[in-house]
C-alpha cells in the first residue's frame, strides 16, 4: 500500500442535527502536496477536516488516510485546531501543550521520557517559541498560542496534517514564520490540507486549492482553480465576497 | 394617614420576617458557647487539649469521624479539581442532589444504614441522573445548563420525599438518614471509612496512571480524539469517580452542600497555581485540612451538622487564596497597580524637570520646587512628595535646604528616556498613522511609560529622521550611564 494516496475521501456526507452541511465530497489528495481549503463562511471547511480525522459522525461515505480507514491510522495524521478551540487559562504549561502531540504514540499507560520531551523541545525550537517553554499558556499572545499549537503538531511527527485556520488573528512575523515551516513540513515529504479565510494570500500560499461550499466547487493546481469563474461559483450570490473575489482576481492579474 | 401606618406595618412585617430568618443563626451563636463550655466542663481541658485529642486519633469515638473526613476531602478536591478546569462546576452540584433517592433506596434495602447499600444506591441514582441529563440534552433544543437544572431538583424532590417517608415507617432503625441532608461526621463507623479509603485510593490510582489523558481531554477534546484517544470513555470515567465521591462524602457533609466540597479547594488551588499537577495536589491537600477543620468544628459544637463547617472552612481557604494569592490575588493584583501607578508619577516628575531644564536651554543644572509647580501645575507640597519620592528612589538629590532638586545621571537617562518615548511616539503617529500634530500628546503621555525595548528599536527603524517631534522640539538622545553602567539603559534606544 506503498502508493495509497496520503488522503481519499469519497462520497462523505455530514450533518447537523439532520441538516446536511457537506454533500458528497470526493477528494483524492496527492503526496507532498500543501493544499488550501477555502471557502464562505459555514461552507463547511472546518466539518470537511474534523470528519476526515472521524471527529464528526458521518451520514454516508468513507475516508482512508494511507490506503487504510483513518480510525486505523490516526498515528500518521497531525492536528492543528482553532486557536479558540480551548480555553488559554487552562493551568498548563507551554512544554506540557506540546508533549501532548506525543500522547497518540506514546499510548495509554506510558509517561512522556525524555526522548518525547527532547522532541518537544526541537518542535518548540522549530517555531522559535522555545525560550517560552515553561510559561503558562494564558500568558502568550495570539501568535504565539497559534505557534505552541503548530509545535504540538509538530510533536506529533505525522505525514498528513490537518491545521484549521493557523493563520487566524496571529501577526506578520507569525504568519510569515508559518508559512515557512509549511514549506518546511512539504520539503520533507509531509501533506498538509490548512483551512484558510484569506483569498489573496491563499494564491501564493498553497500548491493546490480545494474550493468550499457545501460541496467541492473545484479542486486542483492553484493556477488552475483560482480563476473569476470557480470563485464566483464558491462565493456566488454575496455581494461583499464578490468583490472581495473582484479583487483577488485583479491582484492575480 | 392610613399610607403611613400601611407603611409602618409593612416595616414591621419585614423585620419580623428577618428576626425570623436570622432566628438559627442567632441560635447558632448563642448555642455555641454553651455547648463548648459544657465539653470543658465535663473533661475539664481546655481548647488546645481538645484539639490535641481529636487530631492525634486517640479518641476512638473521633478516629473514624476524623479519618472519614480528611479521606473524603482528598478524593473532592482531587476530582473537583477536573470539574473547575472543565468548567463542569454545576455537574457536581446536580450530581450531589441526583443521588438522593439512591440513598433512601439503599436504605430501604434492609432497613438500615448498610455502606454498602447504600453506596450502590446512591452511584445508581447519580448515573440515571447523569443520563437524564444527557438525554434531555440530546434529544431536545435545551442546553445543559437548564438539564442540569431540572434533573437537579426533581431527583432532589424525589429523594427529600422518600427521606420523610423512611422516617415515618413505624417499623425498623431509622436513625441517620436524616444525617444525609447537612451530614454528620459523628455518624462515620467503621466499615463507611472503609469504603472511603477504598474510593479515594481508586480515585488517587485512576487519576495517576490516566494523568496525561484526563489532561489532554480536559483541555482539548478534539484533539486528543484526533490522536485516537476514547474521549468519551474518559468522560464516563470521571463522572463515575465524581459520583463514588459524592456518594463517600454525603455522610459527612450531606446533599446539600457536597458540591461545595468538590468546587472550593479546587477553585482555591486554581487561583493559586498555574499548573494541572500542583493543582491537584493543593486542592487535595485544602480538602483534607477543611474535612479535618470541619469535623472538629462540629465536633467542638456537641456534634452539629459537619456539613457546613467543612464548606466554611473551605471557603476560608478560598477567600485566602482570593485576597493573598501572590499573582492573582487582589492584593497582590493592587500592589502591582500601586507600585505601577508611582513608577509613572516618578516618570512624569522626572519628564517635568526635563521639560523646565529644556526652556531654559539647560542652563544650570538644579530645578527648584517652584518652577516644578508651576510647571506641573500642581502644590508646593505636591512637588516636594514627588522629589521626595524620587530621592529614595536615588534618580534627584535635594540641595540649598530642599528648596532645589537636582536629578542624578540615573535619573537624568530616565528623563531623557521617557522624553524620547513620548516624542518618537508623536512621531510615529503623524509620520505613519497621518494623525494631525495636535492630535498626538494625550495618546504619547499613556503610551510612553509602556514602550518596552522592543517596540523603541522598531519605531527608530521605521522612522527616518528621529532629531525632532511634530511639534518642533529635538528628541533627545539618552546618554550612556557614568559609573558601574557601561551600557545604555536597555529600551530607550541608542545612544550618541
Amino acid at each position: 500500500m506503498a502508493d495509497a494516496p496520503p488522503l481519499e475521501i469519497h462520497d462523505l456526507t455530514v450533518a447537523y442535527h439532520k441538516k446536511p452541511v457537506l454533500w458528497g465530497v470526493d477528494l483524492v489528495v496527492p503526496p507532498g502536496k500543501l493544499v488550501g481549503i477555502v471557502g464562505p463562511n459555514g461552507a463547511g471547511k472546518s466539518t470537511l477536516i474534523k470528519a476526515a480525522m472521524g471527529l464528526l459522525p458521518v451520514s454516508s461515505g468513507w475516508v482512508k488516510v494511507f490506503g487504510e480507514p483513518v480510525a486505523k491510522n490516526l498515528r500518521r495524521v497531525g492536528y492543528v485546531p482553532q486557536r479558540e478551540s480551548v480555553d488559554w487559562d487552562f493551568p498548563v504549561s507551554v512544554m506540557d501543550v506540546v508533549l501532548m502531540g506525543r500522547y497518540g504514540k506514546l499510548g495509554l499507560f506510558k509517561r512522556p521520557t525524555k526522548a518525547d520531551r527532547d522532541t518537544a523541545r526541537e518542535c518548540l525550537d522549530k517555531v522559535k517559541m522555545l525560550p517560552y517553554a515553561n510559561r503558562q499558556i494564558s500568558n502568550l499572545s495570539g501568535g504565539q498560542q497559534q505557534r505552541v499549537f503548530l509545535a504540538r503538531a509538530l510533536a506529533q511527527e505525522s505525514d498528513l496534517y490537518f491545521m484549521d485556520e493557523p493563520f487566524a488573528g496571529v501577526d506578520a512575523a507569525t504568519e510569515s514564520a508559518i508559512i515557512a515551516l509549511l514549506h518546511e513540513l512539504r520539503a520533507a515529504g509531509k501533506t498538509l490540507l490548512v483551512v484558510h479565510h484569506d483569498l489573496p494570500t491563499a494564491r501564493n500560499y498553497f500548491d493546490m486549492l480545494l474550493l468550499l461550499n457545501m460541496r467541492v466547487v473545484a479542486f486542483g493546481p492553484t493556477e488552475e482553480v483560482f480563476n473569476y469563474e470557480t470563485l464566483q461559483k464558491t462565493y456566488g450570490g454575496r455581494l461583499t465576497i464578490l468583490s472581495e473575489v473582484a479583487e483577488a482576481v485583479r491582484v492575480k492579474g | 394617614m392610613s399610607r403611613s401606618a400601611n407603611i409602618n406595618s409593612r416595616t414591621n412585617r419585614t423585620t419580623v420576617r428577618l428576626l425570623y430568618l436570622l432566628s438559627p443563626v442567632c441560635y447558632l451563636l448563642l448555642s455555641l458557647p454553651a455547648h463548648a463550655a459544657r465539653i470543658g466542663d465535663i473533661s475539664e481541658t481546655s481548647l488546645t487539649t481538645q484539639a490535641l485529642r481529636f487530631f492525634t486519633f486517640q479518641d476512638p469515638s473521633v478516629r473514624y469521624a476524623l479519618l472519614g473526613s480528611m479521606l473524603l476531602g482528598i478524593s473532592c478536591g482531587l476530582l473537583g479539581s477536573f470539574l473547575v478546569v472543565r468548567k463542569m462546576a454545576l455537574v457536581g452540584d446536580a450530581l450531589s442532589h441526583a443521588v438522593l433517592p439512591g440513598v433512601a433506596l439503599g436504605f430501604l434495602w434492609n432497613m438500615s444504614k448498610d455502606p454498602v447499600a447504600i453506596f450502590i444506591g446512591a452511584t445508581l441514582a447519580g448515573l440515571l441522573g447523569a443520563g437524564a441529563v444527557h438525554l434531555i440534552k440530546q434529544t431536545t433544543r435545551l442546553k445543559e445548563d437548564t438539564a442540569l437544572g431540572l434533573v437537579l431538583a426533581s431527583f432532589f424532590a424525589v429523594g427529600i420525599c422518600m427521606v420523610t417517608m423512611i422516617q415515618r415507617l413505624p417499623t425498623g432503625n431509622k436513625s441517620g438518614i436524616d444525617k444525609f441532608l447537612f451530614g454528620q461526621a459523628a455518624a462515620i463507623g467503621a466499615a463507611d471509612v472503609q469504603l472511603m479509603a477504598v474510593v479515594t485510593g481508586l480515585a488517587v490510582v485512576v487519576i495517576a496512571v490516566f494523568y496525561k489523558e484526563f489532561l489532554v481531554t480536559s483541555f482539548d477534546a478534539g484533539f486528543a480524539r484526533a490522536v485516537g484517544l476514547p474521549v468519551q470513555a474518559f468522560h464516563y470515567g470521571l463522572m463515575l469517580l465524581l459520583a463514588f465521591a459524592v456518594v463517600i462524602a454525603l455522610q459527612a457533609v450531606g446533599v446539600v452542600l457536597v458540591s461545595a466540597m468538590l468546587i472550593t479547594p479546587a477553585a482555591a488551588a486554581y487561583l493559586l497555581t498555574d499548573r494541572m499537577q500542583r493543582m491537584l495536589l493543593l486542592a487535595s491537600l485544602f480538602g483534607m485540612t477543611a474535612g479535618a477543620l470541619g469535623a472538629f468544628l462540629s465536633f467542638l459544637g456537641n456534634n452539629l451538622p459537619t456539613g457546613p463547617f467543612m464548606v466554611l472552612a473551605a471557603t476560608t481557604v478560598f477567600a485566602g487564596a482570593f485576597l493573598f494569592g501572590p499573582r492573582h490575588g487582589v492584593l497582590a493584583r493592587w500592589w502591582r497597580q500601586r507600585s505601577r501607578a508611582a513608577r509613572i508619577q516618578r516618570e512624569n516628575t522626572l519628564k517635568a524637570i526635563y521639560h523646565v531644564l529644556e526652556a531654559r536651554e539647560f542652563q544650570g543644572e538644579g530645578v527648584s520646587l517652584r518652577e516644578l509647580a508651576e510647571r506641573r501645575r500642581e502644590t508646593l507640597e505636591e512637588v516636594a512628595a514627588q522629589a521626595a519620592a524620587l530621592r529614595t528612589h536615588g534618580l534627584a538629590t535635594l540641595h540649598d535646604d530642599g528648596s532645589h532638586i537636582f536629578v542624578t545621571p540615573d535619573g537624568w537617562q530616565r528623563a531623557c528616556a521617557i522624553v524620547r518615548n513620548h516624542r518618537l511616539w508623536e512621531l510615529y503617529l503623524t509620520n505613519e498613522a497621518q494623525l494631525a500634530a495636535d492630535h498626538v500628546h494625550e495618546d504619547a503621555e499613556k503610551i510612553e511609560h509602556v514602550l518596552g525595548e522592543e517596540t523603541v528599536r522598531e519605531l527608530e527603524r521605521r522612522l527616518v529622521n528621529t532629531t525632532q517631534d511634530p511639534h518642533g522640539k529635538s528628541i533627545p538622545v539618552v546618554p550612556v550611564s557614568l559609573g558601574t553602567k557601561s551600557e545604555p539603559t536597555p529600551g530607550y534606544g541608542r545612544s550618541a
